[in-house]
């Protein structure tokens, strides 16, 4: 599995703190390589093939976030989040880690989804109002999306003190929002997190928006800065530059694995596209905003650099676009086609026991709907 | 078989649960060195280290949610919440997440936690110390609730609700941690009363009296003197708040015509309207007179120089008991009152 593959980071040291002192950034709009004394080492290791990869889950996530949306449009979703321009914040980091840790994300994070290894289908389960969750947690290593902001946090935590205890050598990593950071559950999730020393990584991406609130109205210093005060190392880093997430995501990992405790990452993006579906960003944001947004895009970073490179080919693009086209497709098609529940379906797994309030309740509704069969029968039958 | 306190019965539970299980691991603050305000954990840090007894950060939330990532990872957490009062920072984790992961998840994540809350009034406390909030769990899908009564039940029932794959509520009666009873620790968890099962604690045939936890003890008291006035008062011990073992109820009210349901929570919206509603529907050709509830008043806990008049007494029980039987009582004047 890649993700494993890019996890492997070679042995540098740790490249310490970055918080307060400005953004990493290891490629710029343009696609130039800025050269990074510190943080250029922990992706030295990714090759041609390994960045046209990244690029690929770019766009295939990108191509996932239409499709999704058009169904919604269409009425095949109820809502859908979208996770335009985070694609290098989701990719550059999910892509570094290894399959054994453990994701605790929010909604918006489909694209790390697809990188751990999502059924299409599964990733608008939710959407669709089909089911509270899309995949079994324990076969991807990811927990099921949460949407109370920031619950994910501790969650995380409380995983990664059971790593500690297990002597285990994976890693939490919990993604959240900068509107979470305000949420107590997240302060108290740092202050655990690091009074226990766990090996748990906060990502957070902060794409400037809580739904309609800016992130001035969350925090009036850099996010990542409140770390510090936690006693938490953080790095703040250029969510636009998958290699740079990358980066700075694989110092949290190693850090952790090592017994070094919790990072706070903060990747600084921009959610492009509106909160979900339901929302109307023309109503609080300026579209100049966006315009200078796209100008940074993370997509056309990559390929700026994979151009710069010599190493982006009509074969490649062609490539990408036919494995967009076919994710999209298959997710469509399973989309469109998933059974509805069953009605009785409404009570299944409440408890893990027998319930006996919940069986009376049960009984009786089948009775109820059995009685529509009945007098269906007797239409017929009459 | 032993004499214990209750609080030293749920000690040995703990133990034995800490004992049986790797994964159990105990959360709360002050409940290391210290072994808890109540000293229900005491011992159990120096025994089994810091990280299976686990001195946390004065945040409930944070208990709570890092519970959940402990039973994502397979652990069964017993989580201390100190007081009653203290258990609303901790509310949405348990509401939101605790409750729900299972059903959110389809049945792929449990969550096994035990989450212990010393609850009720009666010792004299400051605010926020002596509350009753078993209601707000009994009304959220995805949770058992409990509520203990005596030192072997104390026992037996911390250890179920440790095996129990759902999360379980366990709501200690603290005034009642001094009582003192034989408790049999060698028990087979499979051959006891299951944790969802109500208990008859007194027989009888005129009135039937249901409570749980502090007041099982007050409404046993009520049945004795009752018997004097020559009234047969059967008691029930409800033990499962959620789900609520209707059966023996049933059985009883069927039997006796009258109930009588006592809680020191608020009225309006408590387990005794719940009971009250359910057994009409069931049992309304059975009944003699209507439901009658004996609670605290729909008050914030008081003061505790006004507790005694906030929380149900023998002496107001017992005047439940004539309102059930249609005898003089309160409401209906005194005149006429035998005795």
């Amino acid at each position: 599995m890649r993700t494993d593959e890019l996890s492997n980071s070679p042995g540098q040291q740790d490249s310490g703190l970055r918080g307060d002192s400005g953004i990493i950034q290891l490629v710029s709009p343009e696609g130039d390589l800025v050269g990074d004394p510190d943080f250029d080492q922990w992706v030295e290791d990714v090759s041609d093939e390994q960045l046209s990869s990244l690029y690929e889950d770019m766009v295939v996530i990108r191509r996932i976030d239409t499709e999704a949306t058009y169904l919604q449009r269409q009425g095949e979703l109820a809502l859908w989040p979208p996770l335009l321009g985070q694609e290098a914040a989701q990719i550059g980091s999910a892509r570094a880690l290894r399959s054994d840790d453990f994701v605790f994300s929010s909604y918006r994070e489909n694209g790390v989804a697809y990188c751990r290894g999502v059924h299409y289908g599964d990733i608008v389960r939710v959407w669709r109002g089909n089911a509270h969750s899309g995949w079994d947690p324990y076969e991807l290593n990811m927990a099921t999306p949460q949407v109370i902001i920031g619950a994910q946090t501790l969650h995380a935590t409380g995983y990664a003190m059971g790593i500690k205890n297990d002597g285990g050598t994976s890693v939490a990593v919990t993604y959240f929002g900068d509107g979470a950071t305000s949420e107590g559950d997240v302060n108290e999730a740092l202050v655990f997190a690091a009074s226990f020393q766990v090996p748990v990584i906060f990502f957070c991406q902060n794409n400037q928006w809580a739904i309609s609130e800016p992130v001035g109205l969350q925090s009036q210093i850099p996010i990542a800065s409140r770390a510090k005060g936690f006693g938490i190392p953080s790095l703040r880093v250029d969510g636009n530059d998958v290699l740079a997430v990358m980066a700075a995501t694989r110092v949290a990992l190693r850090r952790a694995r090592t017994g070094g405790g919790p990072t706070f990452i903060e990747a600084v993006t921009y959610r492009m596209g509106p909160h979900t579906t339901a929302d109307d960003p023309s109503r609080y944001r300026d579209a100049n905003e966006l315009e200078i947004w796209a100008a940074k895009d993370p997509l056309a970073r990559v390929r700026a650099l994979l151009e710069n490179k010599g190493i982006f080919t009509p074969e490649l693009e062609a490539s990408v676009a036919a494995k967009a086209d076919a994710v999209a497709k298959e997710m469509r098609e399973a989309c469109i086609n998933m059974p509805d529940p069953s009605p009785m379906d409404v009570f299944a797994h409440v408890y893990s026991t027998p319930n006996t309030t919940l069986e009376t309740q049960k009984e009786h509704y089948a009775r109820y709907l059995d009685t529509f069969a009945v007098a269906s029968n007797e239409g017929v039958n009459g | 078989m032993s004499t214990m306190t209750f609080g030293r019965a749920i000690n040995a539970g703990l133990r034995r649960a800490l004992e049986d299980d790797p994964k159990v691991v105990l959360m709360g603050e002050d409940i290391g060195k210290l072994g808890g305000v109540f000293r229900v954990t005491d011992g159990l840090q120096k025994d089994f280290g810091p990280h299976r007894v686990i001195d946390t950060p004065l945040a409930e939330a944070g208990i709570m949610g890092s519970a959940v990532g402990l039973a994502y990872r397979g652990y069964r957490p017993v989580v201390e919440i100190q007081f009653d009062g203290f258990i609303y920072p901790a509310f949405d984790q348990i509401v939101c997440q605790v409750a729900k992961l299972h059903y959110r998840t389809q049945g792929k994540v449990r969550m096994p936690i035990t989450i212990r809350v010393p609850f009720g009034g009666g010792i004299g406390s400051p605010e926020h110390h002596s509350e009753s909030p078993e209601a707000y769990f009994t009304h959220t899908s995805g949770l058992r609730v409990v509520s203990v009564s005596n030192p072997q039940d104390a026992y037996t029932m911390l250890r179920q609700a440790v095996a129990s794959d759902d999360p379980v509520l366990y709501f200690e009666p603290k005034r009642r941690y001094h009582v003192k009873g034989e408790v049999e620790e060698n028990i087979e968890l499979g051959e006891e009363l299951p944790l969802g099962s109500a208990s008859v604690r007194i027989a009888g045939s005129d009135v039937t009296l249901v409570t749980y936890g502090p007041l099982v003890k007050t409404a046993m008291d009520a049945a004795l003197a009752a018997a004097d006035d020559g009234i047969s008062v059967e008691v029930i011990d409800l033990r499962s708040l959620a789900p609520i073992d209707f059966s023996q109820i049933e059985a009883s009210v069927r039997k006796t015509g009258r109930l009588v349901i006592t809680h020191e929570a608020s009225r309006s919206g408590g387990l005794g309207a719940e009971i009250a509603s359910t057994i009409t529907e069931q049992c309304f050709n059975h009944l003699e007179s209507a439901p009658v509830r004996i609670t605290g008043f729909d008050i914030p806990y008081p003061p505790s120089k006004l507790e005694s008049h906030h929380l149900p007494d023998l002496d107001r029980i017992l005047d439940g008991v004539d309102r059930a039987l249609d005898r003089p009582n309160s409401l209906s004047g005194l005149v006429g009152r035998t005795k």
